[in-house]
């Protein structure tokens, strides 16, 4: 396989989208959504956040030495979300309101850290810049979509503009927690729904989960420490 | 005492970890197969929090605060943590074996577990000192080991039920998930 960057972009986007395909990074997902721009505003925090960590951590990937390697990427993520944090606290104070708490937590995002284990600690610093901005924007238009639908049916509107009819009852149950279970569950079984009627794409690899968390035990965010330990019992004998 | 008791009320159930803050959704949804290895992460997860949002809080309030590097938090405690599950580790393994051997394997997945960072930060923000802070630890943990344990219950009883095909799998959890959290919004008026 010979990436190239475009080729990275269309595979974050459509292929392996982080949230509809692979299904990482439940948490924000479900939080975030009560509004389509909000949504698209954690989307893009998480795709910087994404886009820089998979460039430094590529071209990291040759001085840190293996076994210290988990606890390293994890110091370049927090400080990047610690940018990121104070550049929103200054420019874009209501949406770091409204994000709030969720804002640090994309530290522990898996995708985050998923990426950077899968792609960018085995690639160059442009592709995995590339598949980080195409990771992130297949999040961001998830999320996106999500919210839009939560927004559409919870609150009439969307992006905050009116355009239900006046007569229009919203179901708010929509925007408060049940909802968001409810919508990524249709999403998912509309997109199980279509997969199953073209079984073409029954062998399309997902490097870093098997496409149900159900089954994978957290194959993408836990399974990394997982092996991680699993190495030092084995080296302590 | 009266406040202690309210946060462990509001932490564990009005304001339950999973159903209404959205944290710790991938254990939730990835290790909630079948009650007995639900209850271990819950196990697990209690142990690790209360200690972790101990520390943490204690970090805060006589390092971080007093010297004004309070915007190194989320670095410092994502580490703490991390550093913790596997002191906790070692430690568990050495001296309580018999612990150790029925937690072990959720330990290491716990550090990529959100809950834990967004309860140390949680307690920051709230101003919790650090007896509130590990009693709210303990109150969310708490919550979430109730939470996850009912929804492997339930996904016990569904394994034999016909469920409609493209539901099968991630939706149908999903949807057990929001009706819990319907139930769960019973408990908003408590406090």
């Amino acid at each position: 396989m010979n990436p190239n960057p475009i080729e990275r972009l269309t595979n974050g986007i459509i292929k392996e989208n982080p949230t509809f395909v692979l299904m990482l990074g439940m948490c924000p997902t479900l939080a975030v959504t009560t509004s389509a721009s909000n949504g698209a505003g954690m989307g893009l925090t998480t795709a910087a956040v994404l886009m820089f960590s998979n460039m430094l951590i590529s071209l990291l990937r040759n001085f840190i030495p293996d076994r210290v390697r988990i606890p390293g990427y994890i110091v370049v993520i927090a400080s990047l979300v610690t940018v990121v944090q104070f550049v929103l606290q200054a420019y874009m104070p209501s949406l770091n309101d409204s994000l709030g708490l969720y804002i640090p937590l994309i530290v522990v995002n898996c995708i985050i850290l998923g990426r950077a284990e899968a792609f960018a600690s085995k690639n160059g610093p442009i592709n995995s810049f590339f598949d980080g901005l195409g990771m992130g924007l297949g999040f961001t238009i998830a999320l996106t979509i999500l919210g839009g639908f939560r927004e559409l049916i919870g609150a009439g509107t969307l992006f905050g503009a009116s355009v239900m009819p006046e007569a229009y009852e919203p179901a708010t149950i929509f925007i408060l927690a049940p909802g968001a279970f409810f919508v990524l569950s249709c999403l998912v079984a509309i997109q199980n729904k279509v997969k199953n009627r073209k079984p073409k794409d029954s062998s399309a690899p997902a490097p870093s989960c098997d496409h149900d968390c159900s089954t994978c035990g957290n194959g993408a965010c836990g399974g990394k420490f997982f092996d991680l330990t699993v190495d030092d019992k084995k080296d302590n004998k | 005492m009266q406040d202690l008791l309210l946060i462990i009320i509001g932490s564990a159930l009005v304001n339950n970890v999973v159903l209404s803050q959205f944290l710790g959704l991938c254990p939730f949804l990835g290790v909630s197969k079948k009650v007995e290895t639900a209850g271990g992460m819950g196990a697990a997860v209690i142990f690790v929090i209360t200690i972790a949002s101990c520390v943490a809080s204690l970090i805060y309030q006589f390092i971080l605060d007093p010297l004004g590097l309070s915007y190194l938090q989320t670095i410092v405690f994502i580490l703490v943590i991390a550093a913790l599950v596997q002191f906790v580790e070692m430690f568990l393994k050495k001296s309580m074996p018999a612990l150790y051997e029925s937690l072990g394997v959720y330990l290491p997945l716990i550090t990529t577990n959100c809950a834990v960072l967004g309860v140390a930060l949680n307690n920051v923000q709230y101003g919790y000192n650090v007896l509130q802070s590990t009693i709210n630890g303990f109150g969310t943990s708490f919550g979430f080991t109730v939470s996850i344990v009912i929804l492997a219950g339930i996904r016990e009883n569904m394994e034999f039920n016909d469920i409609p095909e493209s539901f099968r799998g991630m939706p149908i959890v999903l949807v057990s998930a929001g009706l819990m959290a319907i139930a769960f919004f019973g408990f908003s008026g408590v406090i």
